[in-house]
């Protein structure tokens, strides 16, 4: 062969560079340009997604005007609730949110984190993912399945079977009894907060899970090697290792209790009143929006009931927020651990 | 040897204690997959005679006493879930785009991404109330567009999540690879990042159908309900979830029993969008 390297290729790839070399300018100019029409138009959107909440919080305050120009901040410690005198207060339904959303984490967090437990700890690795994708399931159910399955299966039976058993017994114990008195009606707060407490379960179950799945085997191993029992290691080190995560978990949780709508709607029994007794009907923000927003009449009615939305959404959001920012904490801190 | 034998009373404590905690967390694992077991069982149990009539998908919602199926809601969320998936998903994915591809950790994706996570669990009834003031109080009526735009708004934190998400675990040797084959950079974004994270962002848009098909609280002040067979989109418009909702609060027991064929409808087709995106996501990851 000869020493010079000529052959038919060489020529091809020459030729295209030659044809090539003609046109880069323009080609380049429009790549560009283009480029700097996508970057932006992302950036448009990602400002809208940004803006949105912000939007809400405006067009919320907005639609609130008269009752906050009326009432203030009174509103939120008022106990009246009057359509007809056109008297409005949010004591009701804020304590009922926060009412149902408490008994739903006083049953939701223990639950979950049993069956983080189980999932990360004790199931054989063949029966993981099927339990967790059932156990996730349970969120993709919508909740107004829930609403309905609570009022037409869940009620009757608890009316009849748990309630009276619950005045029986934790009636009669003093101060503690006045959370149990009352006649057994089925719905009522203790309901919404039973089925609300079914509805969070796998959303802090998930969170709880994969905090879990952080800690370092290195760190659980040399607690098994220490001679420490499963539960040892995971209440001793890896509880407090993710403590910060399931914290954040819970919040996420409570975020979602507070905001439920329709579950609470079907079974918390629309009465505007307050009631110690969380076997009577009381109500909830999103379930009073969800019964009379589109019936209200007047302007104050509406702007009140608008301004109910608002608190509503002021407290998720803080509570979301936390949670998110502790959820982020943790992650930064395994980022500079590992 | 003898301290840490079976004799040890301490140890035995210790290890009484943890048989204990694990039967307990398995009991707390029975406890959340009874309930799924019962509410699934009582669909079907309720629902399952009415899903096999086939009056159930051609006749429209009846008045009370009078015979009827469920077409028009049917239609009607089938319509609007379209319209909010269509609405949403653009916004949603190109906003995750610039999370992952332009922003990464920019003040605006920080933002942007810590803001996302609160709309995503955000109560789907504010984001009714929002929609109520912006568009339906300025148009003067419910409509069906109302109703896709708040559906819209449901999809969009879902969507941005997994895009972004989907997208950051592309490996950035495919992004120098185009790059360093002359590739500008918009073209790299739709042609090989999006490529490669095709199946992600399809399970993230399939979860954002699966989520605001069963949506009920924000239509309550968007679409309302319409009693007749209608697809115009301007006007009020009938839709699964809030005709299960009227029909289950009734009391004529004919309409419950709509209300409960309606109920197992919905919940099945969510639950089996679920599961395919979940395969899907398997099969991506």
């Amino acid at each position: 062969m000869s020493a010079v390297p000529v052959s038919g290729a060489d020529y091809g790839i020459a030729m295209t560079v030659q044809r090539n070399g003609a046109t880069p300018p323009r080609r380049a100019a429009s790549g560009r340009w283009k480029d700097a029409a996508f970057a932006w138009l992302t950036r448009l959107f990602a400002l809208m997604v940004f803006s949105i909440l912000a939007a809400i919080l405006f067009s919320l305050v907005m639609g609130s005007t008269q009752s906050l120009d009326k009432y203030g901040i009174s509103f939120i410690w008022r106990d009246d609730w009057n359509p007809v005198r056109e008297d409005f207060g949010a004591l009701v339904p804020i304590y009922g949110t926060l009412m149902t959303s408490l008994i739903a984490m006083l049953i939701g967090v223990p639950v979950s984190f049993g069956i983080a437990l189980f999932l990360t700890e004790l199931s054989p690795l063949w029966l993981k993912r099927p339990l967790g994708t059932a156990i996730e399931l349970l969120a993709g159910i919508p909740s107004i399945i829930y609403g309905m399955w609570g009022l037409f299966v869940f009620v009757p039976l608890f009316q009849s079977h748990i309630q009276p058993l619950l005045i029986k017994t934790l009636g009669n114990v003093p101060v503690l009894g006045l959370l149990f008195e009352g006649p057994p009606l089925g719905i009522g707060m203790l309901t919404a907060g039973v089925i609300l407490s079914i509805m969070v379960i796998p959303f802090i179950t998930a969170v709880m899970r994969d905090v879990f799945e952080l800690v370092p085997p290195l760190l659980r191993e040399s607690a098994y090697a220490l001679g420490g029992t499963t539960w040892e290691v995971v209440w001793r080190v890896v509880l407090p290792y993710t403590r910060i995560g399931v914290i954040g978990g819970i919040m996420l949780g409570l975020g979602r209790a507070l905001g439920e709508t329709m579950a609470v709607t079907f079974v918390i029994g629309n009465a505007h009143r307050l009631s110690a007794s969380l076997m009577q009907p009381g109500n909830s923000i999103a379930s009073a929006l969800a019964n009379e927003f589109t019936e209200a009449v007047g302007d104050l009615y509406f702007s009140s009931l608008i301004e109910l939305g608002l608190i509503l959404f002021v407290i998720t959001s803080i509570v979301l927020g936390l949670s998110k920012l502790l959820l982020m904490r943790l992650s930064r801190q395994e980022g500079t651990r590992t | 040897m003898s301290d840490i034998s079976a004799d040890n009373p301490l140890y035995r404590v210790r290890k009484r204690r943890n048989v204990l905690m694990l039967a307990v967390s398995a009991v707390a694992l029975s406890f959340g997959l009874f309930w799924l077991v019962w509410i699934l069982a009582t669909l079907l149990y309720e629902g399952g005679t009415a899903l096999l009539r086939i009056s159930l998908y051609y006749q429209m919602t009846p008045p009370p006493g009078a015979d009827g199926g469920l077409a028009n809601a049917i239609a009607g969320s089938l319509l609007m879930v379209g319209a909010g998936t269509l609405i949403g998903t653009p916004i949603g994915i190109l906003a995750g785009t610039y999370l992952a591809e332009y922003g990464r950790s920019n003040w605006l994706a920080t933002g942007t991404r810590f803001l996302n996570d609160v709309l995503l669990s955000a109560p789907s009834i504010v984001i009714g109330l929002f929609v109520y003031s912006v568009y339906v109080a300025q148009v003067g009526h419910f409509s069906g567009w109302a109703g896709s735009i708040a559906l819209g708004l449901l999809v969009v934190p879902v969507v941005v999540r997994t895009t972004d998400d989907m997208l950051k675990l592309v490996p950035d040797s495919l992004r120098e690879a185009a790059a360093a084959l002359g590739c500008p950079q918009w073209k790299m974004v739709v042609m090989v990042t999006y490529r490669a994270a095709r199946a992600g962002i399809l399970t993230g848009i399939l979860l954002a159908v699966a989520r605001i098909s069963g949506e009920t609280a924000p239509l309550l002040f968007t679409s309302l309900n319409n009693q007749f067979w209608s697809l115009d989109m301007n006007r009020p418009m009938a839709n699964l979830p809030v005709v299960i909702f009227q029909f289950a609060m009734s009391p004529y027991e004919d309409w419950q029993r709509l209300a409960w064929g309606g109920a197992a409808l919905i919940t099945l087709a969510v639950l089996a969008l679920n599961i395919v995106a979940r395969v899907l996501f398997r099969k991506a990851a």
